[in-house]
């Protein structure tokens, strides 16, 4: 049976993103972004409404809430500052291998506090500065010791980093083995030798601070293994799987905050005689932009409802990661063109979609890297 | 037919790349954080004769042509495209319209200082209201005298607050339309002439940009440029080379993005090889590498043409359509390549990309040019002229 009805509470939420989208992050995105400042008020009060850490079970005395209503609430989110979304979507990043993998006391003990109190953010620590694209070529180092783990290397590109109460990081205890010999490990902000750097002049998502981080002998206790030996990559991929929807609910808030600025200006501004909307240079444009709209959001939700239904999804997620992000970067490019000048400056939210929703083709895995799953599975099954 | 530039250019070529490379690019990250005009390396410039290109020599310029122009431009935007986008509006529509309709008093009084790039001149067409669509201008020139006063507010003007110089463009005849606009010279000290704030840009932040207010700007007859009411229809032929120069730093801008990525693509290692060895990177990067060589093949054509005394109007549009929409593609799957590195200014992709991005929207939208275009097909399919 085929169902496309959000239901009462998912509504609920919907309209709960979109006002606090309007009227909390919207009229700030701006200068937060040209601060390149980390948006406290916005995240505090998004903890305070249950917009934050979405994916905490209920058993964690979190809203136990599963991929589709993430992707309902993102869009909305993201409609208002892509940058502020990402911060608390990178949250969820962090939180999910536990959600995924973690055993009930660890989840006890690491996710019950960011839930019912304040901001509390996670985070998730895959990338290296050598190694993006291919996580079995990671080279921060895991080693064995009395009562648990020490950790050497560094990591980059992470989101919340130093902001955050832990992070997953992911890492081997054996170089020469790969993928075989990774861990993850939940590593808290605490832990003695753990340093931060902020990467400073991010093209967009100004708001969302991102950090490399710095392992020097940073121990961890045995206990914040997840899985087994040999489990990283997998926890990893198989987390990806599922939060690349949130990237590609992000896209399409950014893709429908595109298409609503242009058509509010194209039927406002005149040109030869009539407003631009009704040239059909600029109306075709209008239509292409609600097309992509309309299929990167069914994608999207396609994706979140397999993953949610505990079938495979990364296929799927690839597939709407790839499109959502293209289709919003190409819309917030459009949008550009409609308001010509005005496109161009920062009187307008538009130069800002462009800048912003460009890094959505890039974390969580390049949309080089969705191709790459995508076409694995084609060809897998051409050869079946 | 011949493809190579001639020896004295090629020869030129290099000299304007090692200046543009050596003193132009290290400086380009800085000038953009601090969206600060660059005064001197622009002087520079003006020593080298590069500010004046194919201004004859009688008036201080170069005496070359819009050949020589574009393959220079091309290397400037290669280097900064603040700094090809200032010097496109000098060498452009002040000193272009003095050539074609100004007096000989006007050409000696204001080419040499304009083409020897001891003073800048600026062009002032676009009103907040009014862009594509120069029949809805507001600012009014009425007649005083022996002369005018201006009064109205122009738009997206670069270099405004800095330049020397403003050719304006102001309604003498409002019941004229196009025909009832003529063009003006402004010095920058002039009385009631007054600049707004820099326009905070996505990107091309050391091309300062500003509107331009005119309270009663009296302008004496003598520096009316052609007759009234044929100043709108001159600048739109000028027009012609200006989209010219927008498409060579198109071109300029995909190049240097192009030749990062693929440096960058030499360099890194990814599941155990140079990622330049994957398709998925090297069939972007040929598409870069085959983009912009026809977009500079366009620009050619289109520089060639008009050197030979033909109408360019759909070659100028055709070659910057292509062209700025190529520097859109080439900078982003750029950026892509070097995926988070391309993101941040540790590489400047990022500056690029926000560069390029404008070369869609000035000298008339991507949009704007479809519509010459298709107007100049249909003249061609209604006279019999299709090629």
């Amino acid at each position: 049976m085929i169902d496309f009805s959000l239901g009462p509470t998912q509504k609920e939420m919907q309209g709960l993103a979109r006002r606090f989208a309007r009227d909390r992050i919207a009229p700030v995105a701006a200068q937060h972004d040209r601060d390149a400042s980390y948006p406290t008020d916005v995240i505090d009060e998004a903890a305070r409404l249950g917009l934050l850490n979405l994916r905490v079970p209920e058993a964690q005395g979190g809203l136990g809430l599963g991929v589709l209503d993430e992707a309902i609430v993102g869009e909305e989110l993201a409609f208002g500052c892509m940058g502020i979304y990402t911060v608390l979507m990178a949250s969820d990043l962090g939180v999910t291998p536990l959600v995924l993998h973690g055993s009930e006391n660890q989840r006890d003990r690491f996710l019950t506090p960011l839930v019912g109190g304040g901001a509390r953010l996670a985070a998730f620590a895959l990338s290296e500065p050598d190694a993006g694209s291919d996580p079995a070529a990671i080279r921060t180092r895991a080693r064995r010791e009395e009562g648990g783990w020490r950790l050497n290397g560094r990591k980059m590109w992470i989101s919340n980093g130093a902001l955050a109460d832990f992070t997953v990081v992911f890492a081997t205890s054996d170089p020469e083995r790969g993928a075989a010999a990774s861990v993850a490990l939940v590593v808290p902000a605490d832990a003695d030798g753990l340093s931060w750097r902020e990467v400073h002049g991010k093209l967009g998502q100004r708001a969302a601070p991102t950090f490399e981080m710095i392992l020097d002998d940073v121990h961890v206790p045995e206990d914040h293994l997840l899985g087994e030996v040999g489990d990283g990559i997998r926890i990893a991929l198989s987390t990806l799987d599922q939060t690349r929807v949130p990237v590609a609910a992000g896209s399409v808030g950014v893709a429908r905050r595109a298409l609503h600025e242009a058509s509010r200006y194209a039927t406002e501004r005149k040109a030869f005689g009539k407003p631009i909307a009704q040239h059909q240079a600029i109306a075709f444009k209008l239509a292409d932009m609600e097309i992509r709209l309309q299929t990167a959001r069914w994608q999207t939700w396609h994706a979140a409802w397999l993953a949610d239904a505990g079938e495979p999804c990364g296929h799927h997620a690839a597939i709407a990661k790839a499109y959502a992000s293209d289709a919003a970067f190409e819309s917030a490019s459009e949008a550009v063109n409609v308001l010509g000048g005005y496109g161009y400056v920062d009187a307008y939210p538009v130069a800002k979609l462009l800048r912003d929703v460009k890094l959505n083709q890039i974390y969580e895995g390049t949309n080089e890297i969705q191709r790459l799953v995508i076409a694995r599975r084609v060809i897998r099954e051409a050869e079946a | 037919m011949r493809f190579d530039l001639d020896d004295d250019l090629a020869h030129a070529r290099r000299h304007v790349r090692t200046f543009a490379q050596e003193r132009i690019a290290p400086i380009a990250a800085q000038l953009d954080a601090e969206a600060r005009y660059p005064r001197e390396t622009l002087r520079a410039m003006g020593e080298m004769g590069l500010m004046g290109v194919a201004t004859p020599e009688r008036y201080g310029g170069s005496g070359m042509d819009v050949l020589a122009y574009v393959t220079f431009l091309e290397e400037i935007a290669a280097a900064d495209a603040s700094h090809a986008t200032l010097m496109a509006v000098t060498n452009g529509l002040p000193q272009k319209m003095l050539l074609d309709h100004g007096s000989e008093a006007q050409r000696e009084a204001y080419l040499p200082p304009l083409a020897s790039g001891r003073q800048f001149g600026a062009f002032c067409l676009s009103e907040p209201q009014a862009g594509s669509d120069a029949a809805a201008l507001r600012t009014r020139a009425v007649r005083d005298g022996s002369g005018y006063r201006l009064r109205g507010v122009k738009a997206w003007v670069t270099a405004g607050g800095e330049a020397d110089l403003y050719l304006v463009l102001a309604v003498t005849d409002p019941d004229a339309g196009a025909r009832g606009i003529s063009a003006f010279l402004i010095p920058a000290d002039a009385d009631g002439l007054s600049f707004g704030a820099p326009e905070r840009k996505l990107g091309q932040h050391a091309a300062v940009t500003t509107t331009v207010r005119l309270d009663d700007v009296f302008v004496p007859d003598a520096d009316r440029i052609g007759r009234e009411g044929e100043g709108f229809v001159a600048a739109m032929t000028s027009l012609d080379g200006g989209r010219i120069g927008i498409a060579a730093q198109s071109v300029g801008i995909a190049r240097a993005a192009y030749h990062h990525a693929l440096a960058y693509a030499d360099e890194r290692i990814a599941f155990g090889r140079r990622i330049r060895e994957f398709q998925g990177v090297s069939f972007p990067l040929a598409e870069m590498a085959t983009r912009i060589d026809a977009a500079r093949l366009l620009v050619q054509r289109a520089a060639w043409a008009m050197d030979r005394g033909y109408r360019v109007t759909k070659e100028a549009s055709m070659a910057k359509l292509h062209a700025s929409e190529t520097a859109g593609f080439v900078t982003d799957a750029a950026l892509q390549v070097l995926g988070g590195a391309g993101y941040t200014r540790d590489h400047p992709i990022e500056r690029y990309l926000r560069d390029a991005r404008v070369t869609r929207i000035y000298e008339g939208t991507s949009e704007i040019q479809r519509v010459v275009v298709a107007r100049q097909i249909v003249r061609e399919l209604e006279r019999g002229e299709l090629t």
